[in-house]
């Protein structure tokens, strides 16, 4: 196992070393006239207003939560996946069946208050305070 | 893979050698190996793929440098190394210039646990699905750090759609593997595909109706994050500029293509193995070099069919709206994946040791599908005008 973990290793250098080879070579045969114009923010031609990194849309941080929570369920699951052909095959699939199915079930729960709650819709609609 | 270099030191070319020095020897020859190969392929798909789109769009795509256009790759490899490096004044520079690098990271280890044929596998880890599935995930970072780092208001919408997109994603594939994990009870890509078998209804594609399910989950998801059309808002020509690539020129965004195209090849081959049987071929001769050669074709062609099915989708379908995007993974995808994983173990309960007529079942519906499917397009090939028939030769 330590030979393929050595594999891995090599292959995760290998990315970075042939970035840096492909970026060197392009540093030796390139032209480089920086201008003041040339170097300025993209934004369709006009000079750029302000900066960028602002306050963006909080969509993204609601999005990020809910996987969050499901990406650890998932870090959950496979474990048991792995390991449940062997259950069955002693007799106990039916125990580890469900206990998953409570474990999903409870998620599941989750995931209609989030839904129902309209944290998935893109544009929530919120009512008014009258 | 191991074997190979023992065996190279024990009797083979490298005889007499110190053993860590051996295997050094081993991995680094592989590894420059497998570097031209994705190379070639990421290459070889930028070009196939324009040609492909612009045939199902009556147009003619490059064809100008080399027969048909084939070295077209070459010259824009070339051209973009020639090109000018612009870091924007405005922008964080560090992380500008190390994003590319993230992602080619991300990118490149995704192939150490890619199975090419038995035995033919750089790293044939206990954890290959899962190690996929993780070391991918260092290509959102690259795109987001791209998106943030620029300073660019559309390279900051398209890093962070990017990010919520893949992220979001991520769920439904990953649950999707499971579907076939019950029926193996390894994580190892070798494990998975030796568990299969070569004819069709050995697949996991037929095991039973909920890998069939699981399929069609996993493909559409590993589109998503692999910024495919119909969901490519990350990098959305005509609404983002380039989206998280915009502030990139020449060679950097070029280091961003190359993940791109290269991940498709990666999509192709993750379905195949998972699902389509892999490499898997029958035995039908003992010259070991024979059967390997046969297995990497078998395996490519496979791969590469779902590339191609990519791009044809690619071709074929309009870019979603974010929401869209958004209610598609969390209100469907993410619900019927989990249904589908315990529908799967359900499946295992009742039937440990596979169930041959749902397998045959499943195989007949799929076939019975395909059909269908080609009644359609020959019946729409035929209704289309003279002038926008399609001659793959032409």
């Amino acid at each position: 196992m330590e030979f393929q973990f050595a594999n891995v290793l090599v292959f995760l250098l290998l990315g970075a070393i042939t970035a840096g080879l492909m970026l060197g070579l392009g540093w030796l045969l390139r032209p480089a006239n920086p201008e003041s114009r040339k170097l300025s923010t993209y934004e369709c031609g006009e000079p750029p207003s302000g900066s960028a990194w602002i306050n963006f849309n909080i969509r993204f941080y609601l999005i990020a939560l809910v996987f969050l929570i499901f990406d650890v369920e998932i870090a959950f699951v496979y474990p048991v996946t792995v390991a449940f052909r062997e259950y069955v095959l002693q007799g106990r699939g039916l125990l580890v069946l469900t206990e998953l199915f409570v474990f999903v079930g409870i998620l599941f729960v989750g995931l209609i208050y989030v839904w129902a709650k309209q944290d998935l819709e893109w544009l929530k609609r919120v009512a008014r305070p009258s | 893979m191991q074997q190979f270099a023992d065996y190279l030191l024990d009797e083979g070319i490298l005889a007499g050698l110190p053993k860590s020095l051996g295997y050094a020897l081993v991995i680094a020859f592989f590894a420059f190996v497998l570097l031209n190969f994705i190379m070639l392929v990421a290459g070889v798909t930028s070009w196939l793929e324009r040609r492909v789109w612009a045939r199902i769009q009556s147009r003619v795509g490059p064809n100008r440098v080399g027969p048909q256009g084939a070295i077209q790759w070459l010259a824009d490899g070339i051209k973009n190394i020639m090109k000018e490096d612009i870091v924007p004044t405005a922008a964080d520079k560090p992380l500008f210039k190390a994003a590319p690098y993230l992602a080619m990271i991300g990118f490149f280890g995704a192939w150490a646990c890619v199975p090419f044929g038995d035995g033919l596998i750089i790293a044939d880890l206990n954890v290959g699905v899962l190690y996929i599935t993780a070391v991918t995930g260092l290509v959102v970072v690259g795109i987001l750090m791209a998106g943030w780092s620029s300073n660019n208001k559309w390279a900051l919408l398209g890093g962070m759609r990017s990010a919520a997109q893949i992220v979001s994603y991520e769920i439904p594939a990953a649950i999707a593997v499971n579907a076939v994990i019950v029926l193996t009870g390894t994580l190892s890509m070798q494990g998975i595909i030796r568990a299969q078998g070569w004819a069709p209804w050995n697949w996991f594609l037929f095991d039973n109706p909920f890998t069939f399910v699981a399929f069609f989950i996993f493909f559409v998801a590993l589109l998503a994050e692999g910024n495919r059309t119909p969901f490519d808002l990350p990098e959305a020509e005509s609404e983002l500029v380039a989206g998280a690539f915009t502030e990139y020129s020449g060679l950097r965004s070029l280091l961003f293509f190359l993940v791109e195209w290269g991940n498709l090849y990666i999509i192709g081959a993750l379905c195949t193995s998972l699902f389509l049987g892999g490499w898997q071929t029958p035995h039908f001769t003992d010259n070991g070099f024979v059967l390997g050669l046969v297995q990497f074709v078998v395996f490519f062609l496979k791969s590469y069919f779902l590339v191609f099915v990519a791009m044809w989708i690619r071709a074929t379908l309009p870019r979603v709206r974010v929401d869209q995007l958004m209610s598609l993974c969390w209100k469907y995808l993410v619900p019927i994946s989990f249904v589908n994983l315990l529908g799967a173990m359900l499946w295992v309960v009742a039937f440990p040791h596979g169930f041959l007529p749902a397998r045959l079942g499943m195989f007949l519906f799929g076939i019975m599908v395909t059909i269908y499917f080609l009644m359609r397009v020959a019946f729409h090939l035929r209704r289309a005008r003279p002038e926008m028939s399609w001659n793959p030769i032409a």
